[in-house]
């Protein structure tokens, strides 16, 4: 199978080597893995870059509630007036940030980006399975973006009825401005981005099946692909089942049907709709969003095990293991979503059921971590940037990872459900160590992905010790204002008494996030200066094992300017002795890339 | 205004960096390329501050705690929230001896074993034997956890209405609650928003004759130590029935109708006496007096002294008002309760005209 698909594909490749290409087939409407993903990227990080402006808005609102702000004015025109935030605008700020950052930048940003650099790359293929889909997938994304941006300027806001758009608020535009216009959008966005993110999945499966090189056993895959893989099928199983959801939800917002709407009574009048239930809709949307938090941890996981790896010297500890426990999280992943509805009112015994598998899933995730810290346990290690943004994923992966305990058990859920106990804990879990691990590989791919050109260290350690701080110190003392029972999605805490001694606490917060934010200006530069200026790097600047180190460092259309190169081995033989254990298997370099043959002086070892 | 100008310094202080670093860059001879690579300098750096930051981590902790202990929720106040709390004492156990233990494993690897040019890393590829027991661990622990969870959950949820608990309607709207009473016969009449109309707020059968003794107020009473059922009803979008001192949470859905049980056991005037309530109390009171002090200074009235009382909050996203959606609860005793009741109006009298 996979040597037929590398003779096609070098046919493919001959087919297509000699055409010229023009500014837009290069730049804009490209078919080329290499520029598609850059295109991802950059507008990831741009859409990351206003959800995480919007974040700033509504810390500064939580930390001072009573104060103006000219700020609120100058980016929120009416709905700031004197610089007092409006409380509509306050729920679209959270309710947009929470949009943009799980599906645009975590989502698109992270797994669109990396699945479509290093797939091709890292299993030896000159592009993915089929170009024209995967530029149509990015033109999709783009266009959901455009509109999802578009509905911040309508006339009655944004949606701001949460990102979990539960009906009825998100179906009935009489119950807030939020629910309008804004909200329309929003459902055709992200119908858009559904498509988008479908036919990317099906490319990335197709292309993982089908187009590995000579030699490329699944059982010899980089844990990344492993992972983008396992991320596609869990996409394609639970992004259709909120198509499903947004076009029932569009229907009994524009056509009068009753899906989710049922005995309704609002400004002042009765509304026909019957026999619909909200609690369907939050079945039909988890059944989505659980997965999706795995869609967004899952492509970080592969990344760091890559990057810890290679910057450790070492093999990851478990590779089968590791494999393992990505597929049983995977599996997990699709039967936990119920765990977000302990306190809807369904049925107490489905609880039950859901606590038991949610709980389940930290056997997987336990072994990841352990595994993770054996890979470091008498490593060699090079603190590169990437390096320092994995062992940070580490930490927040363990430390929100750990409270999801108590939010899985039900019967603990039902006083933190909704507060900001779980708002601490998603954002550490997935959050910010999907953030770290989109950030540890753009540090360790940037080369691959401009030319060779390399990311600033010094400002790299910058930007790392001062996210590290500013995220432990804004979800930290997070958990304490969620244990005090303070809800989530509120305006202002200090509108009755009770919780006038959490806003010291929610100072410190901003101050913290203010802190953070400062700290993604050290990247936001570095990214664009070392784009044009750059230092140009060796071919495999972290001398590393896996394939894409071996294609041009200078980007051509096919990758590798010879035959593609044949696997012989696993993608971690780093500090491998050789057989009398006194050298390396190769005399001097503490790494085999996975095209060097099995040497004479080595022992195989299958792992 | 201040914050702005924060704002712009910081913003300020990011653009010198950037342009000191142009100029920085500059000037610096061409040097290899190996020059954004990490160095035995750089991973000595990294691995102490790595170190450091578990310190970090570890003093945030300790910070967090020592500043900030006071503002989480007094003692339950109810029956089944000493279970809860019980449940959760042993979970935070769990996970803060987990997770100093495995963060501090995993920084102080990255400290030890930071890399020297030389120095060969230990080709280490597998262990079954070790995999076998971090699996199991996990395994055995959760299923003590889920097992202790499932029975609190089961206890919880499923009420006995034998029991003869006291039925309780809420009642949510954009943006308050009412809360109605059963009666004598301790059964709620029958309702829906369908009947709507004029005082009829929450859309009572009036001809139900279950719905006669009915009482709609707008505070909630309740005596200490009976079973309270809670069967809730929203009138237009989600609400969440959440009662964080009782530990209590239901979301309210329009078209259904759900329910939440729990037995209150400690009165209002019990917990004012609590000494972490006392504390607490004492430090909003303090931080509204400095606040009332300001607002003088404007030519405002001041704030009212705050005393403890138990809350029903709103905890689902219901539209701009939702941070405002509260009802007071009083929890009494059952002679105090009685002799409330009896003050308000039956629907019979307030409808039936």
């Amino acid at each position: 199978m996979s040597a037929n698909s590398h003779d096609l594909a070098v046919d493919h490749h001959d087919d297509h080597g000699h055409h010229k290409e023009t500014f837009i087939t290069k730049y804009i409407f490209s078919q080329d893995h290499k520029m598609i993903s850059k295109q991802y990227l950059i507008t990831g990080l741009f859409m990351g870059f206003i959800g995480i402006a919007m974040s700033l808005l509504f810390r500064l609102q939580l930390a001072w509630p009573d104060k103006q702000f000219t700020v609120y004015e100058i980016f929120l025109g009416k709905w700031a007036e004197d610089g007092v935030m409006d409380p509509n605008m306050y729920l679209a700020l959270v309710t947009i940030h929470g949009t943009i950052m799980v599906f645009f930048v975590l989502t698109a940003g992270l797994s669109g980006t990396f699945s479509n650099l290093l797939i091709p790359l890292q299993i030896g293929a000159r592009d993915m399975a089929s170009g024209f889909l995967n530029m149509v997938s990015y033109w999709l994304f783009f266009l959901s973006s455009i509109i999802m941006v578009l509905s911040l300027f309508v006339e009655a806001g944004p949606a701001s009825v949460g990102w979990t758009i539960y009906p009825p608020l998100s179906a009935l535009p009489q119950a807030m401005p939020g629910a309008g216009t804004g909200m329309t959008l929003w459902l055709v966005s992200m119908a858009i981005f559904i498509a988008s993110s479908l036919l990317g999945s099906l490319n990335y499966i197709v292309t993982v099946l089908n187009l590995r090189t000579k030699g490329m056993s699944m059982t010899r895959l980089p844990l990344t692909i492993w992972s983008f893989f396992v991320t596609a099928i869990i996409g394609v199983v639970s992004f259709p089942v909120l198509l499903s959801a947004a076009l029932m939800l569009i229907m009994d917002r524009s056509f009068g049907t009753s899906f989710f709407l049922s005995d309704i009574y609002i400004a002042g009048e009765v509304l026909h709709n019957q026999g619909g239930s909200p609690v369907l809709f939050e079945h039909l949307f988890w059944f989505l969003g659980h997965p999706e938090v795995y869609i967004i941890i899952l492509p970080a996981m592969g990344l760091v095990s890559e990057i810890m790896a290679t910057n450790s010297r070492k093999p990851i500890f478990g590779y089968r293991a590791m494999i393992a426990s990505i597929l049983a999280i995977a599996f997990l992943s699709t039967i936990v979503w119920g765990h977000h509805m302990f306190v809807s009112g369904m049925n107490p015994f489905l609880g039950s059921v859901f606590t038991f598998t949610t709980l389940l899933i930290a056997i997987p995730s336990a072994v990841k971590a352990f595994n993770w810290i054996t890979t470091l346990w008498r490593g060699n290690l090079q603190m590169n940037t990437a390096m320092l943004f994995s062992i940070g994923f580490v930490s927040t992966f363990i430390s929100g990872g750990l409270t999801g305990i108590i939010l899985g058990d039900s019967a603990l859920d039902i006083n933190v459900h909704d507060t900001y106990f779980v708002v601490a804990h998603f954002h550490l879990v997935m959050g910010i160590s999907a953030l770290y691990g989109l950030l540890a590989g753009v540090y360790h791919w940037f080369p691959k992905m401009f030319e060779g050109k390399m990311l600033n260290k010094k400002l790299g350690y910058l930007h790392f010790w001062i996210t590290a701080i500013g995220a432990y110190g804004v979800f930290f003392p997070m958990h304490f204002i969620g244990m005090a029972g303070l809800p989530r999605r509120y305006y202002t805490n200090t509108n009755f008494p009770y919780f006038d001694d959490l806003t010291d606490v929610n100072v410190v917060i901003t101050f913290f996030a203010f802190f953070a934010a400062f700290g993604q200006l050290f990247f936001i530069y570095n990214f664009i200066n070392s784009i044009f200026n750059g230092k140009k790097g060796p071919k495999n600047p972290w001398n590393s094992t896996t394939l894409e180190w071996t294609a041009e460092v200078k980007h051509i259309h096919g990758n590798w300017d010879g035959p593609i190169p044949e696997v012989h081995r696993g993608p971690y033989d780093y500090s491998k002795l050789d057989k009398d254990g006194n050298d390396y298997v190769i005399a001097g370099q503490d790494y085999v890339p996975q095209h060097v043959p099995l040497q004479d002086n080595e022992e195989e070892l299958g792992h | 205004m201040t914050a702005f100008l924060v704002v712009l310094v910081i913003i300020l202080f990011g653009v010198a960096v950037w342009q000191m670093n142009k100029i920085f860059q500059l000037s610096k001879p061409e040097q290899d390329n190996t020059s954004e690579i990490s160095t035995d300098q750089d991973n000595s750096l990294n691995g102490y501050l790595m170190l450091g930051f578990v310190i970090f981590i570890y003093v945030l902790l300790i910070a967090c705690f020592w500043l900030w202990g006071d503002v989480l929720l007094p003692v339950s106040a109810s029956e089944h929230g000493v279970e809860v709390d019980q449940l959760m004492l042993v979970s935070m156990a769990l996970i803060f001896v987990v997770g100093i233990f495995t963060e501090w494993l995993l920084f102080y690897f990255a400290f030890k074993y930071r890399g020297k040019k030389g120095y060969k890393a230990l080709y280490y590829v597998d262990n079954h034997k070790l995999e076998f027991i971090w699996t199991i661990i996990p395994v055995v622990v959760l299923a003590g956890l889920i097992i202790y969870g499932l029975f609190t959950w089961t206890d919880i949820m499923y009420v006995d209405e034998d029991e003869d608990p006291l039925i309780v309607e809420l009642y949510a709207y954009q943006f308050d609650w009412r809360a109605r009473y059963a009666g004598n016969d301790n059964t709620l009449g029958k309702a829906n928003v369908r009947l709507i109309e004029g005082a009829n707020q929450l859309g009572v059968d009036v001809s139900d004759t279950y719905a006669q003794d009915d009482k709609i107020v707008n505070e909630l009473h309740l005596p200490v130590g009976r079973k309270v059922l809670f069967k809730m009803r929203s009138q237009d979008v989600l609400h969440s029935a959440y009662m964080p001192h009782f530990r209590a949470q239901m979301n309210c859905v329009p078209g259904m109708i759900t329910q939440f049980g729990f037995t209150p056991s400690v009165t209002t005037e019990e917990m004012r006496l609590e000494d972490d309530v006392i504390a607490k109390v004492e430090k909003i009171n303090e931080i509204r007096r400095k606040k009332s002090i300001s607002l003088e200074a404007k030519g405002e009235e001041a704030l009212e002294t705050y005393e403890f009382d138990y809350l029903l909050l709103c905890n689902k996203i219901c539209g701009n008002n939702h941070y405002n959606m509260q009802m007071k609860i009083v929890v009494e005793t059952e002679k105090e309760y009685k002799a409330w009741l009896a003050q308000q109006a039956t629907v019979a009298s307030t409808l039936k005209k």
